[in-house]
């Protein structure tokens, strides 16, 4: 049979990376073939190439055997190509189908596309309400939407990048449904992804991705788990060493009660949450993005204040009214989702970004700042956590992703905190640094600190907490303890309170 | 990152990193560019365009008395530069310089018209003190209504400059005007002991320039080594890191409001005791909005504003010497700095893209 997609030598740098070099491979027509490597392996450039939103600097794509030379997205959708991004590109505050009319070309003609819409949802099994707002939908079903308008243009080749990584397990085995029926019709499928697990449940082919190269072409359900990670980041990563938890008595963070009404109207409201942790013990907190992790956040950390002090309570204080420095005065240390920006000031080199939270310890005498001391610090979090970077005088926006997670867990920690608050700690985190991390937050734990991990990778936190509790739709469950926790339950629990149960 | 567009063959993308390089080459280029444009305009303008340069940029420093004139400008533009650059870097756009240098003038005038008797070693240091207290308290209104009350500080320092421009207007043709000066709009003329001695004797450039080399210093220092100004460069280049890190948004606004107001207030007061010798409604050729374009072309560097505070006052004695030489209208200076400041900014443009020739269109 003739590939419906063939890739010959396909290279791309950009200035200081190699994003793809000498790629090629093909894909046959009614296949789900997966793209599996780590973050920064050079997958999404790759499928950017193939959808034409990114030139290539050499190489050759074939499209049924004929060589496409004046590529474009809107090239692709005229010859079947579609593309679902990672990060959904929909206009909250219109509804689903005016979202599809958007982008199908013709008539504005919505009753007819409304129809359109509701076929096609029901034939793949992906039920959406063509009239609703797309801010009132969850994660789930907006993915739905871009799902069901790539579909509305009959492809030939659909590709799908990281779908589930805001789906909760049951909302997946819908997805996969959808995509083997799609497949049975003849579309070939290209499924991008670092879940291993995924990927040998769905796909009948697989090309490995490290460092911009092809590692591997292997067929997924017959090559083992541990043979498909050592193609993805060349040595299968150490496991996490959990000893016994032994929590302190007294509770180190508390928080009661805790309600406040949504900020704008895309806001999520938090009702009567109420948690607390002891020195000592990790207190995972899972739930799908978009459920009040951002807003609980932003409360823990005092970077907004609680509407009572006595909402939020460090070592028995009142807290929820100071602001963030007064809370890392008490012992508090925070690491936010967003590096670039938050965590860190992108111009600023590592040495001021030490200081950024490191002025406590010293780093700042009679209102200077200790020129020395700052590099030391900085040196010192970059040699004790593997930070790969020419030294404290490099940009923070020079280092990658995991790097300058690396050295905002480390500078964190070097605070020598007595609880940490850890968001999304691996986000975009390669698979080495990311046991790293979470062995490092284990080991601070078990140091007797309390730690507070918020994150959207369920077997992240079944790995690494004594505890876990689940958020939806702005409330908290109570926390169960890893020995009592199954990933069906916490899986329902995600979607407790939401309008919507995906 | 992807293809940021192409015009022809020639790319446009985002560098890995902003360019080091071209944050230095940006004002060279700008500069370089205003003098291609200097050229075009007065060719246009059917002038010989390399004479009117030659008189422009020049022939006013060609005098023992120009470059006095040149120090004196450069002086009070670089102050307040430096002042207002403080507070650009956190994010606080005190754009009501002009204002506060009134009122600093105004408030050194009242010490010099109302106590008059003192001897200069009093009168001097209090005029000084005056034109401090008075530029931050001008100042002080945009801050506390930012603070309080969220309002946009460039509308509210803005508009306060025309407040303080009535201000003056009105006590120079009413309560303080000068009862022997034949009803013009001015006071008195200062006593002796409220004048700034001269740097050399029977040129205008005076000891204010002393005032604006310890300002460099300490600006810089300020910028570079205390905690207070790194914690003022977090809010500016990243809003959400100092939120993380706690460091209080107000301490900017009013660290950054005041230290510009202050500044401003002194050079108007270096103005006042200095050249002038007494108000009149024209105090200001317009120093407090020249030194927003001072500090951006300083690149917001203490150095840099030094430079730029002297290339900004070659442009005014240009737009004089134009005005007497070429018989050309005083806007030709006001063109100047406008045309240096977009070429400025679009130059800028560099530092974060590069341009990239890549042959022939596929």
């Amino acid at each position: 049979m003739r590939p419906r997609l063939e890739l010959r030598g396909i290279g791309k740098r950009y200035p200081g990376v190699i994003a793809n070099e000498d790629i090629s491979l093909s894909v046959l027509p009614g296949v789900i073939h997966a793209i599996l490597g780590e973050n920064g392996a050079g997958k999404s450039t790759l499928m950017k190439i193939i959808y034409g939103a990114v030139a290539a600097d050499a190489g050759e794509i074939l499209w049924n055997g004929e060589l496409v030379t004046r590529h474009s997205p809107a090239y692709s959708r005229t010859i079947g190509i579609e593309m679902v991004y990672q990060h959904f590109s929909l206009f909250e505050s219109v509804s689903v189908v005016e979202n599809i009319a958007l982008t199908i070309p013709g008539r504005f003609d919505l009753a007819s596309l409304a129809k359109r819409v509701r076929e096609t949802s029901d034939r793949y099994g992906l039920p959406i309400d063509p009239f609703k707002s797309v801010h009132r939908l969850s994660v789930g079903e907006r993915q739905r939407v871009e799902i069901v308008r790539c579909l509305l243009q009959n492809p030939r080749l659909l590709i799908l990048d990281e779908p589930t990584s805001v789906l909760t397990p049951k909302a997946v085995t819908t997805l996969f449904e959808t995509l083997r029926l799609l497949a049975a019709e003849g579309c070939s499928i290209l499924y991008i992804s670092h879940k291993l697990a995924e990927v040998k449940e769905l796909c009948g082919s697989a090309t490995v991705l490290k460092n911009g190269r092809i590692t591997g072409s292997i067929d997924p359900r017959r090559a083992s788990t541990v043979e498909i990670a050592r193609l993805m980041v060349g040595a299968a990563p150490p496991e996490t060493q959990r000893t016994p938890c032994t929590p302190g008595r007294a509770a180190a963070f508390e928080v009661r009660n805790l309600s406040v009404p949504a900020d704008g109207p895309f806001g999520v409201s938090l009702k009567d949450i109420s948690f607390a942790l002891a020195a000592g013990e990790i207190l995972g907190i899972a739930g799908i993005s978009g459920n009040g992790q951002t807003e609980l956040v932003q409360l823990l950390s005092g970077e907004k204040r609680a509407p009572e002090a006595d909402m939020i309570r460090i070592a028995g204080a009142p807290a929820g009214k100071l602001g963030a420095a007064a809370r890392r005065d008490l012992g508090f240390a925070f690491v936010p989702e967003e590096r670039l920006g938050r965590g860190a000031v992108p111009p600023h080199n590592l040495g001021e970004n030490g200081l950024l939270t490191a002025h406590r310890k010293g780093l700042v005498i009679r209102s200077f700042v200790s020129r020395q001391r700052m590099r030391e610090f900085a040196a010192s979090i970059i040699d004790r956590f593997s930070v790969k970077t020419a030294g404290p005088a490099a940009m923070a926006q020079s280092l990658s992703g995991g790097n300058l997670q690396k050295f905002i867990v480390g500078r964190e920690i070097g605070l020598k905190p007595r609880i940490l608050l850890v968001s999304q700690p691996t986000w975009g985190v390669d698979v080495g640094a990311s046991a790293y991390v979470r062995q490092t937050l284990v080991d601070l734990s078990r140091g007797g600190a309390a730690v507070i991990v918020i994150s959207e990778d369920l077997d992240e936190l079944m790995e690494i907490s004594d505890r876990i509790a689940v958020m939806s739709g702005g409330m908290m469950s109570e926390a169960i303890p890893i020995d009592e926790a199954r990933k069906e339950r916490i899986g329902e629990l995600m979607i407790a309170h939401t309008a919507a149960a995906a | 990152m992807r293809k940021f567009g192409s015009v022809l063959a020639l790319h446009v993308r985002p560098r890995a990193e902003p360019s080091r390089r071209m944050r230095v080459a940006a004002p060279l280029i700008a500069s370089a560019l205003t003098l291609i444009f200097g050229l075009i305009f007065f060719a246009a303008l059917g002038r010989d365009p390399v004479a009117s340069l030659y008189a422009f940029f020049v022939k006013p420093l060609s005098s023992a008395n120009g470059v006095s004139e040149w120090l004196l400008k450069g002086s009070s533009l670089t102050l307040i530069g430096l002042g207002l650059a403080i507070g650009f870097r956190a994010n606080v756009w005190n754009i009501g310089a002009e204002g506060q240098f009134i009122i600093g003038a105004i408030a050194a005038a009242a010490v010099a018209l109302f106590a008059p008797e003192m001897p200069s070693y009093v009168m001097l240091p209090l005029m000084f003190a005056a034109g401090l207290v008075g530029g931050m308290a001008w100042a002080s209104i945009p801050a506390l209504l930012r603070h309080r009350f969220a309002t946009n500080e460039i509308l509210v320092s803005l508009m306060l400059t025309y407040v303080a421009s009535a201000i003056l207007s009105w006590l120079v043709h009413g309560p303080w005007r000068d009862p022997e000066g034949f009803n013009y709009p001015q006071t008195a003329i200062f006593p002796p002991s409220a004048m700034l001695p001269a740097v050399v004797e029977g040129y205008r450039v005076n000891v204010s320039i002393f005032i604006t080399l310890a300002a460099v210093i300490a600006a810089w220092i300020f910028d570079e080594r205390t905690f207070l100004g790194y914690k003022m460069r977090v809010g500016g280049d990243a809003p959400s890191a100092a939120r993380y890190a706690g460091f209080g948004e107000g301490q900017s606004i009013w660290v950054g409001m005041l230290i510009g107001g202050a500044a401003a207030g002194v050079a108007g007061m270096a103005e006042a005791a200095g050249p002038l010798g007494q108000l009149s409604p024209q105090i200001s050729p317009g120093y407090g909005f020249a030194a927003i374009i001072v500090a951006f072309v300083g690149r917001l560097n203490p150095v840099g504003i030094v430079i730029a505070g002297l290339l900004l006052s070659l442009l005014y004695l240009g737009g004089e010497n134009a005005q007497i030489a070429l018989a050309m209208p005083s806007a030709v200076t006001r063109i100047f700095q406008g045309v240096l400041l977009f070429f400025l900014l679009g130059a800028d443009f560099l530092i974060f893209y590069e341009l990239k020739w890549m042959g022939r269109p596929p």
